[in-house]
């Protein structure tokens, strides 16, 4: 990511979220809504990092240049942190994130509202565990907020699914890579399946590699790439709905 | 001013319903349980402290024991210590029941100086506290004459309490223990073996302090010691004795006294919006603004109330600053309780920083950089210092100090992130574990890479992996030159899950090294 902050427009372009994946970005209509919630899953109990780590990629890929918000639960961070080396090497620039650590949920939650509404801010990635706080009611607020201020909202969950206001809701899990040389491991892989769809089919899912040098996504397995993204059930990815 | 009955007095306010028979805090040392404080009833009656709690029961059988607590007797110091910012800034503690008060230019704003020792122990008194307090040219000097100068029982006024003096001659006449004792915690001026040193100076009839400063420094020295020369020094004022005061000086400091206390927190609020606008028009007038404005709340018993807000970028906007008061107070876990009233009420500005400086260079120019600050500066009085944070790395090869996180109003140098080679994957995990979580490894090989290991009672087999990465401990920092090396492996398991997982010593540094895992990538 090129930290060179030009001078963003009065009325900022709101260009979608894209992948990056040709395909992938096409089905959706260039990618995801900016001013509108979206919502990641860990599809299992195990995948609540690369959840996390897609959602900010995808936060940090978009057109504005402005600090992204990423909001955690104090308590759920315990005795983690992120690490800002690792995130250099994946390509997000340290210096744009801010990180806000909320004592409890309901204080992320309010935290999060502030920060929706503040157009300076290019997107707030949050990461909420299964508080019962976030309901149906906090993220149509959320949501809302978003729309009026066009900063995109990433919100990234635990648990069964709940019902929400967000526009695509997304079930994320870590993929064994393409081996380099000496069995090492490569790109990362991470599975993604759009499970829930406001403006669109959902029960699609993809393999994607994350290149840190070109800032984008792209299929992990080029051959089958169509057919997964026509495909749906019986694709190696289908396993994510469960 | 010294609080020889500070432990004992302590519990009996914490427990009112204590019947007023003598009191005695113990400690168990080895396998005796020995006095560590006493109530004055105690004292009276002939115990003393080290004596056993046996022998104690044995001479005074109604006597009540209690834990001593000395964090807590410290703890309750430092209130006390705050609380007497009142009188002047530079106010110290010397623990383990002193409290130092550098009054110079302050005591006329009190009616002179015994009149605010006075009203200080008048204040403890409140708090059922008793103090002995001393009016001296030096600290040390003030300390000594508080601890001893009733022992030949002529300095004492009316009350017993105050002592006072000038020049050295009341220190003269001091005995020897004075010397020997109350200046013992104080950094710097450490006796080795003072019990040693007090029977030496005795068995040389040395007993007052007259006597010793009366003898030739070299030889003083070279018999008993430097250190008792230099204390010898310190309390006749010949050598410095700074004091360390509690907290720096702020930039800008207004107050309003009250000789009513305000009794709600709302009244002093209107106070506190009435001091801020002092503030600002003082930073105007310096053409600055505040990076961190503090009120100090003052209870008539001698309590102190300190609510802080940081600003991101310097502010001189009273309604600005007086909202982020407002969340900060509706934020706090035990709201403020006003008890008695407040009879001071403080506004102190301690950083000050040019208005209109840069903090983050944005896009969209200074109009979305103060919209960002704003929200930092919201997010941060609500949720409290040091929430709100950004991210910085360091030129470290240690893992851990590599890469942090810092309060938002911290200013880190640029960091230079290492790039990436073409096609690899990140050389470091996105989530660093702090500390390192232990996990069972299990090689095929004792040096070799590790197979498969367990965490959070699951196995993951491991499908690939890169490493070693051979990162050295710190030795050179290190006093024994010693310290392990981690061998770092980036691993993944059979359904893509990435670790970063390090043994803890080669086999050459530990028979058994242990494996962790330190941090995730996905």
């Amino acid at each position: 990511m090129s930290p060179a902050l030009g001078a963003r427009p009065a009325q900022p372009s709101l260009r979608p979220l894209g992948f990056g994946e040709p395909g992938l970005d096409a089905r959706l209509d260039g990618g995801l809504q900016a001013a509108a919630l979206h919502e990641f899953y860990p599809a299992r109990p195990d995948d609540g990092v690369a959840a996390m780590v897609v959602a900010l990629l995808l936060a940090a890929r978009n057109g504005r240049t402005g600090p992204l918000l990423w909001l955690v639960e104090a308590r759920a961070m315990r005795g983690v942190r992120p690490y800002a080396p690792g995130l250099a090497a994946l390509g997000i620039d340290p210096a744009r994130l801010l990180l806000v650590r909320a004592p409890d949920a309901l204080a992320l939650l309010r935290a999060a509202a502030d920060a929706v509404a503040c157009p300076a801010l290019s997107a707030v990635v949050l990461r909420c565990g299964r508080s019962p706080a976030f309901g149906l009611t906090a993220s149509r607020r959320l949501a809302l907020a978003a729309a009026r201020s066009g900063v995109s909202v990433l919100a990234v969950r635990e648990g069964e699914p709940a019902p929400s206001a967000a526009s695509t809701r997304w079930g994320v899990m870590a993929q064994p890579s393409r081996a380099l040389a000496a069995d090492a491991p490569g790109l990362p892989v991470f599975g993604v399946e759009l499970l829930r769809c406001r403006a669109g089919r959902p029960g699609f899912s993809m393999q994607l590699e994350w290149n840190g040098e070109e800032h984008s996504f792209r299929t992990a397995n080029p051959g089958s790439a169509a057919a997964r993204v026509a495909g749906g059930a019986g694709s190696p990815g289908s396993a994510i709905a469960a | 001013m010294l609080l020889p009955g500070l432990p004992a007095e302590r519990v009996r306010q914490a427990a009112p319903s204590l019947p007023d028979t003598p009191l005695a805090l113990t400690v168990t040392s080895g396998n005796a349980v020995r006095l560590a404080a006493l109530d004055s009833h105690a004292a009276a009656a002939g115990l003393a402290v080290g004596m056993t709690l046996a022998d104690a029961r044995a001479l005074l059988p109604e006597l009540q024991v209690q834990a001593h607590d000395p964090a807590a007797d410290l703890a309750l110091l430092e209130a006390l210590a705050d609380g007497c910012g009142r009188y002047t800034p530079m106010v110290a503690v010397a623990p383990p029941a002193g409290l130092l008060l550098d009054i110079t230019g302050a005591a006329h704003l009190a009616g002179g100086e015994a009149a605010l020792a006075g009203d200080l122990l008048k204040r403890l008194a409140r708090m059922g506290l008793s103090g002995r307090a001393a009016l001296a040219d030096n600290p040390a000097a003030a300390l000594a004459l508080a601890g001893f100068a009733d022992s030949d029982g002529t300095e004492w006024d009316g009350d017993g309490l105050v002592a006072q003096a000038d020049g050295p001659s009341a220190v003269l006449a001091l005995p020897i223990a004075a010397l020997l004792g109350p200046l013992v915690a104080v950094p710097g001026l450490e006796l080795d073996n003072p019990d040693a040193l007090a029977l030496a100076l005795r068995r040389a009839g040395l007993r007052s302090v007259a006597l010793v400063a009366g003898q030739p420094r070299a030889a003083l020295a070279a018999r008993l010691g430097d250190a008792l020369v230099h204390r010898l020094d310190v309390l006749l004022g010949a050598a410095a004795f700074p004091l360390q005061p509690r907290w720096p000086e702020p930039e800008i400091l207004v107050e309003a006294r009250f000789a009513q206390p305000l009794l709600t927190v709302p009244a002093a609020l209107k106070v506190v919006e009435g001091l801020v606008v002092r503030a600002c028009l003082n930073l105007s007038e310096r053409g600055a603004g505040g990076r961190a404005f503090e009120a100090l709340l003052y209870r008539a018993d001698g309590a102190l109330a300190r609510v802080r807000v940081d600003t991101a970028a310097a502010q001189r906007a009273p309604a600005a600053i007086m909202r982020l008061f407002g969340e900060r107070l509706a934020a706090l876990n035990d709201p403020l309780d006003p008890g008695f009233g407040y009879d001071l009420v403080r506004l102190a500005v301690p950083v000050l920083a040019p208005l209109g400086e840069e903090q983050l260079a944005l896009d969209g120019g200074a109009l979305a950089a103060g919209e960002l600050l704003g929200l930092v500066d919201r997010l941060t009085a609500r949720l409290g210092p040091g929430r709100v944070r950004r991210l910085a790395g360091a030129d470290s090869h240690v893992p851990e100090q590599a890469g942090f996180d810092l309060p938002f109003t911290a200013r880190p140098d640029a960091t230079a992130w290492a790039a990436q080679a073409p096609g690899e994957p990140p050389e470091r995990p996105a989530l660093l574990f702090d500390p390192p979580q232990p996990v069972e490894v299990m090689a095929e090989v004792p040096d070799g890479p590790p197979r498969r290991f367990r965490w959070h009672r699951r196995l993951h087999d491991i499908v690939r992996a890169e490493g070693p990465e051979r990162i050295a401990a710190e030795w050179w920092r290190r006093a024994d030159g010693q310290g392990l090396t981690r061998d770092y492996y980036r691993v993944e398991d059979s359904s893509g899950g990435r670790f970063w997982l390090f043994r803890h010593g080669l086999y050459e540094e530990r028979r058994i090294p242990g494996w962790f895992v330190h941090g995730r990538f996905a």
